[in-house]
C-alpha cells in the first residue's frame, strides 16, 4: 500500500506542473484558436533564467522565479506581437509552421548561450520530509501547494477582474466580445503573457526534481496538447483535471506496467481518445 | 528567351546539369552533399503532397521515414535480404503502416490532426528507441550494406550511388508531377481549399485524403530505405520530432503546394547548412527566424514568390500592351 500512496503523491506532483503548462496553452487555444508549439520554447526558457539568476547573481530561488514569470512572459507578449498577430488571417496551417519556427529558434539559442548539457538547479527544499508518514522530499509538497496556489489565483482573476472577464468572453464568443467593445490586441497581448508566465512557473518549480537542458519542453508540450485535448481545447477546467488525468494514469503505469514505456501512456491515450471521438472530448457544439 | 526556358527544356537542362555534376568534379565530400539532399527531397516531396496539396499538415513523416529505414536496415542486417528486396518491403511495410495510421488520423481534422501526427511520430521515435531486440535501441544499426549490384552495375563508389539517388529523385519528381496535373491533383487540392466545399461536390474526401497519405508516406519510406543504404548506418534520432522540422523548413522555405519547391528548398537549405557548418546546432538561430519571416511575408516560399512575381511581370506587360493599342487606335481615330 505504502507504494501506492508514493505513487499517488508522485501523481499529483507531476499532474500539477502539466495542468500549469496545459492551462497556458488552453488560454492562448481558447482566444486565438492556434495550437502553440512553441509553448515548450517557453517552458525550457523559463527553467534557464530561473537558472542563470539563481546560480550566477545569486538570486534567492523565489526571486529568480519571479523574474523569470515576468522575463518570460514578455518574451510570450513579443510572440505574440511579431509572429501571431500578422498571421491572424493566414489559414490555419501557417500559425503552426511559425510556431515550430519560434520553437526552433528558442532551442538553438538556448544552447547557443547554455550549452547542450543537462544542468541540475538546486533548490533549498531539497530536503526529505515526513508527511502523513510518507518520505517525500520537500520539493513536491512545495510543487503541488504553489501550483494550487497558482491555479486558484488564475481563477479568481479570470473571474473577478474585469480583464480576466474579457479573456473568458474573448474565448467563448469572439464575434460577441467584438461587439461589446473588447480590445482584441490587448486580450490576446495578456493572455500570451499569462500563457508564458505559467510555464515560467511550471518549469521553475519543476526543475528541482528533473533537469534542465535544451530539449526539456518536447515531452511535456506534447503531453500538455494530450491534456488539452483530454480536457476539451480552449477548456480551464479541462486543462486542470487533464493535466490530473495524466499525472496519475503515468505514475500508476510506470509502478504496475513498465517504467520504460511510461511515456507513451499519453500518447497511447490519445490516440485512443481521438480515435473514438476525433474531435476531442468535450468539444463545444457550436465550435467546428 | 523566355520561350526557350520553358518548363519542358528548363526540366531537360537540369537533368543534365545533374547528370554532369559528377563529370566535373570528383570532390566526394561535394557528391555527399547532393545525394543527402537528393534522398530528402524525396521525403519532402511526400511531406507536400499531403501537407502542400491536400492541405493536412503530418509531423509524424520523419517517423514514416525511419520506419522505411530501419525496415530495410534490419532486413538486411539481421535477415540478410537482398538490398532491392529490402527496399521494396520497406516501402510496403511503411505504406501500410501509414494506411493503418491515416484511416485514424484523418478522422481528425486540422489541429487535431497536426498534433496527431506529432504525438504518432513521437510514439513511432519511443518505439524505435525501447524496442532494443529489434531496433538496437540507442546504439543503432550498423553495418547496412550499400545497394546490391544489378547485373553488371555496382553501386559502391560515391559516383555511381549519385546516379542512383538522382534516378530515384527525378522518378520522384515524374510520379508527382503526373499526380499533380491529374485528376487526383485536382482533387487533392480541392480538399486543401474546403473539405466542405470539396465534399459537397461529390468527392470522397475521407478516402482521397487517405490515398494522398498513403502516397506521402510512400515517398517517405523510399526516402528512408535509400537513406539507410546510403549512410549505412541508422539511429532513433532520424524518427525524432525535429527530423520532420527539418523536412517541414526545407519544404516551407522551397514553397508549399508547389511543384519545383521541395527541389529548390531542400537543395538550398542543405547547401546553405553545409556553409553554416560551424554553427551546426545553432543553424536553427538563422533558420527559426527565416521560417517565420517567410510564413508571414512569402507563405508559399520561394517558388511561389517567384510565381507570384513572375504573373506580375506578365500581368504589367499586359496591360502596357493594352494600354498602347488603346493609345494608337486613340491616336488614329483623332487623325
Amino acid at each position: 500500500m505504502d507504494i501506492l500512496f508514493q505513487q499517488i503523491f508522485n501523481a499529483l506532483t507531476i499532474g500539477s506542473v502539466y495542468s500549469l503548462v496545459a492551462l497556458g496553452l488552453t488560454l492562448v487555444y481558447g482566444i486565438l484558436h492556434i495550437p502553440n508549439f512553441a509553448h515548450g520554447a517557453l517552458y525550457m526558457v523559463g527553467g534557464y533564467i530561473t537558472l542563470l539568476f539563481m546560480e550566477s547573481m545569486g538570486i534567492h530561488y523565489w526571486l529568480a522565479i519571479f523574474i523569470s514569470i515576468i522575463i518570460v512572459g514578455l518574451l510570450g507578449v513579443v510572440m505574440e506581437r511579431l509572429v501571431f498577430h500578422p498571421l491572424r488571417n493566414a489559414p490555419p496551417i501557417h500559425d503552426k509552421i511559425a510556431a515550430i519556427g519560434v520553437l526552433l529558434f528558442l532551442e538553438a539559442l538556448v544552447q547557443l548561450v547554455w550549452g547542450a548539457e543537462y544542468r541540475r538547479m538546486l533548490s533549498p527544499y531539497d530536503i526529505v520530509v515526513d508527511f502523513l508518514g510518507l518520505t517525500v522530499t520537500a520539493q513536491r509538497l512545495l510543487i503541488i501547494g504553489t501550483a494550487i496556489i497558482a491555479m486558484i489565483l488564475l481563477h479568481l482573476f479570470l473571474k473577478k477582474t474585469i480583464t480576466g472577464s474579457a479573456i473568458i468572453a474573448m474565448s467563448q464568443n469572439r464575434e460577441g466580445a467584438f461587439l461589446v467593445g473588447i480590445n482584441a490586441n490587448k486580450v490576446a497581448m495578456i493572455t500570451f503573457f499569462i500563457s508564458g508566465a505559467l510555464a515560467a512557473f511550471a518549469s521553475s518549480i519543476a526543475s528541482p526534481i528533473n533537469l534542465v537542458f535544451p530539449g526539456m519542453g518536447h515531452l511535456v508540450i506534447l503531453k500538455a496538447f494530450v491534456i488539452i485535448i483530454i480536457g476539451g481545447m480552449g477548456s480551464i477546467p479541462g486543462a486542470i483535471i487533464g493535466g490530473y488525468i495524466l499525472g496519475f494514469s503515468e505514475s500508476l503505469s510506470a509502478t504496475f506496467i513498465s517504467n520504460d514505456y511510461k511515456d507513451l501512456i499519453a500518447f497511447i491515450l490519445l490516440v485512443a481518445i481521438l480515435t473514438i471521438k476525433p474531435k476531442g472530448l468535450f468539444v463545444k457544439g457550436a465550435q467546428s | 528567351m523566355m520561350s526557350f526556358l520553358n518548363k519542358r527544356n528548363t526540366t531537360i537542362l537540369l537533368v543534365v546539369v545533374a547528370i554532369l555534376v559528377p563529370l566535373l568534379t570528383d570532390n566526394p565530400y561535394l557528391l555527399h552533399i547532393f545525394s543527402t539532399a537528393f534522398i530528402w527531397t524525396i521525403g519532402v516531396y511526400g511531406l507536400n503532397l499531403i501537407g502542400g496539396f491536400t492541405g493536412q499538415l503530418s509531423l509524424a513523416h520523419a517517423g514514416f521515414f525511419a520506419i522505411g529505414a530501419y525496415s530495410v536496415g534490419i532486413l538486411t542486417v539481421k535477415v540478410g535480404l537482398n538490398f532491392w528486396l529490402a527496399l521494396l518491403l520497406g516501402i510496403m511495410i511503411t505504406t501500410i503502416m501509414g494506411f493503418l495510421i491515416g484511416i485514424i488520423a484523418l478522422r481528425t481534422k486540422e489541429h487535431f490532426f497536426a498534433i496527431y501526427t506529432l504525438c504518432v511520430g513521437y510514439i513511432i521515435y519511443l518505439v524505435i528507441y525501447k524496442w532494443e531486440g529489434l531496433t538496437e535501441g540507442v546504439r543503432g544499426l550498423i553495418g547496412i550494406p550499400p545497394p546490391a549490384p544489378i547485373g553488371p552495375i555496382t553501386f559502391q563508389t560515391p559516383k555511381s550511388q549519385y546516379y542512383l539517388l538522382l534516378f530515384f529523385l527525378v522518378f520522384t519528381i515524374f510520379i508527382f508531377t503526373r499526380i499533380i496535373n491529374s485528376l487526383i491533383g485536382r482533387t487533392y487540392m480541392a480538399i486543401r481549399n474546403s473539405e466542405e466545399l470539396a465534399q459537397t461536390i461529390g468527392i470522397e474526401t475521407m478516402k482521397q485524403k487517405l490515398v494522398s497519405f498513403v502516397l506521402s508516406t510512400f515517398f517517405a519510406g523510399l526516402a528512408g530505405g535509400l537513406y539507410a543504404s546510403f549512410v549505412r548506418f541508422i539511429g532513433p534520432d532520424i524518427s525524432y520530432i525535429n527530423v520532420t522540422f527539418d523536412m517541414l523548413m526545407y519544404l516551407l522555405v522551397g514553397g508549399i503546394g508547389t511543384l519545383s519547391g521541395p527541389l529548390v528548398g531542400t537543395l538550398l537549405v542543405v547547401w546553405i547548412s553545409q556553409y553554416l557548418q560551424f554553427l551546426q546546432d545553432y543553424r536553427m538561430l538563422i533558420f527559426g527566424p527565416i521560417l517565420v519571416l517567410l510564413i508571414i511575408f512569402y507563405p508559399r516560399g520561394i517558388v511561389g514568390g517567384v510565381q507570384t512575381w513572375l504573373i506580375k511581370q506578365r500581368a504589367k506587360k499586359s496591360q502596357k500592351e493594352i494600354s498602347q493599342n488603346l493609345q494608337s487606335v486613340v491616336v488614329k481615330e483623332e487623325k
